[in-house]
């Protein structure tokens, strides 16, 4: 039953796909578009598939930096909310400060980080792990913070200590929500990449599309961003399937789990 | 161990030191001076071993006062002694069920009823083979692996009594612990609670809406009033033990809620007959 039904979403994801890429190709072809407008997908391809080693190089520097940019950003924004939740002065402080600082447009900073770290891996991997952090912190802050208030009496009732109350309570309740965070943030993370690429750097799938751009070498910059939209793709199903793993209890996981 | 089940002293004369103490008690969530009064002037003690329970109208305070009792809420006024110790934080050796089960979703049955164990910093595995017995003991031998969320409302309630009992608490306090649940699930879950209590006598203070539960249960019937809330009547329940539910066709009995139901009545919480 699920394999049928699994096969039908992949059928279907295939066919619209498919279609996409049809009537692209069809529209270049038809209305004569210039290649350096809009190269046709077939031209994609053949320029990805004359130069594998190339892309394979760029595409994994480029996961390479947003999948530490999001690890650091997991790792620090459980970490923050943890110490939000935990803390009244750091909920006054950081918190606020951190809700504050959300609206302000991240990419913007990439080049300070680059003054700061150089123009080696550091700054966009910092810049990918600053953007993806906001979402896990606040999803994380308030995925612990929306606790059934019987459970923490039920655990203040056996008089347990504060850290059983934050690891087996309130972290496990806040899983969901920490999910629901690490979705956005790992495309977050991929964007941050991609602007630290553009910013500074000789190496990665956005440094492939800033100079194709300087050459008018357009099947080369689509090139990059098809595979770039592949890369985001999988890595997003990648932390869906994680959440699949983690959360076999959760309501939105249950008729996955009683079908197999 | 516990005393072994006697037969019943009806007469009070000489009671023991209470288990449970509540003293002039008054309780009001805000501070200010308007604030309204939720409980007022609760005076009430349960011996060790008691049965009592609790039966008043929605909001008259009910389950203010078990959190009060429970160390989880902070009185305003009066204090509550359990065990001859002032209550300022949850003592030791009680437990809660709570109307809802409460069940972590993320845990099986039987991680459920240990975490009781854990967050009492006590070793699991000395308690995984007297938790798969209780389990067993409440029908749910089979689903001591299963997560909450595969069971049915009974048997989650079930569970959660389980996990209450792990420790064997002496003070039991339970919040309509069967509120949620059809008649006939509760009938089962009730019998079962005054076998349980026979057998160990803890000191239990049960809290429900109904009034023939009460009755049925209890050693003592609390009849509360809201408004603010207040104690209107405690009322003896001299039927033998143990009871079985035919007792609830017994003239006594009949009585009894009778009684109750008038007391209701003239508080203008129920319409009279
Ligand atoms: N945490 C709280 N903060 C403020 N007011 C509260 C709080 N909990 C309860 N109250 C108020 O106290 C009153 C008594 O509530 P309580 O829950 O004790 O009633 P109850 O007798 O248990 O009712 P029910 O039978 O419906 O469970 C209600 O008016 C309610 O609004
Ligand atoms: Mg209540």
């Amino acid at each position: 039953m699920a394999w049928w039904r699994r096969s039908e979403y992949a059928r279907t994801v295939v066919f619209v796909l498919l279609l996409t890429v049809g009537a692209w190709e069809l529209a270049v072809r038809m209305f004569g578009i210039r290649t350096f407008l809009l190269p046709p997908p077939s031209l994609v391809a053949m320029e990805i598939l004359n130069n594998p080693g190339f892309y394979a190089f760029q595409s994994l520097y480029t996961i390479y930096i947003t999948a530490i940019g999001f690890a650091l950003a997991v790792i620090f924004g459980i970490g923050l909310a943890i110490a939000i939740v935990s803390s009244k002065f750091l909920d006054r402080t950081l918190y606020t400060l951190l809700i504050a600082s959300n609206s302000v447009p991240k990419v913007a900073l990439a080049p300070i980080f680059v003054i700061w770290l150089g123009t080696g891996g550091e700054p966009k991997v910092a810049i990918a792990a600053l953007i993806a952090v906001f979402p896990i912190v606040i999803n994380t802050t308030l995925g612990m913070r929306a606790v059934d208030p019987d459970m923490i009496d039920l655990a203040r009732s056996a008089r347990a200590p504060n850290h059983d109350v934050m690891l087996k309570i309130r972290l496990p309740n806040a899983l969901p929500s920490i999910f629901a965070g690490a979705k956005v943030g790992i495309s977050f993370a991929l964007i941050g990449a991609i602007v630290g690429e553009f910013v500074a750097g000789e190496r990665g799938l956005g440094y492939v599309i800033l100079t194709s751009q300087a050459t008018f070498n357009s099947p080369r910059a689509f090139a990059a961003i098809v595979l770039l939209s592949v890369i985001g793709t999988i890595m997003f199903f990648a932390v869906e399937l994680c959440e699949r793993w983690f959360l076999p209890w959760h309501v939105s996981q249950r008729n996955a789990r009683a079908a197999l | 161990m516990q005393t072994g089940p006697e037969p019943m002293q009806h007469e009070r004369s000489a009671p023991p030191t209470p288990y449970v103490s509540v003293s002039a008690v008054s309780k009001s969530y805000d501070s200010g001076k308007n604030a309204a009064l939720v409980l007022d002037d609760i005076t009430l003690d349960i011996a060790p071993g008691e049965f009592v329970a609790i039966v008043g109208p929605s909001g008259c305070g009910k389950s203010t006062l078990l959190k009060c009792i429970a160390g989880l809420q902070p009185v305003s006024a009066g204090r509550i002694m359990v065990k001859d110790e002032l209550v300022l934080a949850p003592p030791d050796n009680m437990a809660i069920v709570f109307q809802r089960d409460v069940l972590l979703d993320w845990r099986t049955v039987l991680d459920n009823v240990l975490l009781m164990v854990e967050f009492r910093g006590l070793k699991r595995k000395d308690f995984v083979a007297r938790a798969i017995q209780l389990l067993t003991t409440y029908g749910l031998g089979d689903y001591v692996n299963r997560y909450p969320w595969e069971l049915s409302g009974g048997m989650r309630q079930r569970a959660a009594i389980c996990r209450a009992l792990i420790v064997d608490p002496e003070l039991l306090l339970m919040d309509e612990p069967f509120g949620a649940l059809d008649a006939m699930t509760r009938d089962d879950l009730n019998v079962e609670l005054e076998r349980l209590w026979f057998a160990t006598r803890k000191t239990l203070l049960f809290i429900t809406h109904g009034i023939d539960e009460a009755v049925y249960l209890a050693d003592r019937v609390v009849v509360m009033a809201r408004n603010p809330g207040r104690i209107a009547e405690i009322i003896d329940i001299d039927i033998p033990r143990p009871r079985s539910l035919s007792v609830r066709q017994t003239p006594e009995f009949g009585e009894y809620t009778t009684e109750i139901r008038r007391l209701f009545a003239s508080l203008g919480v129920v319409k009279a007959e």
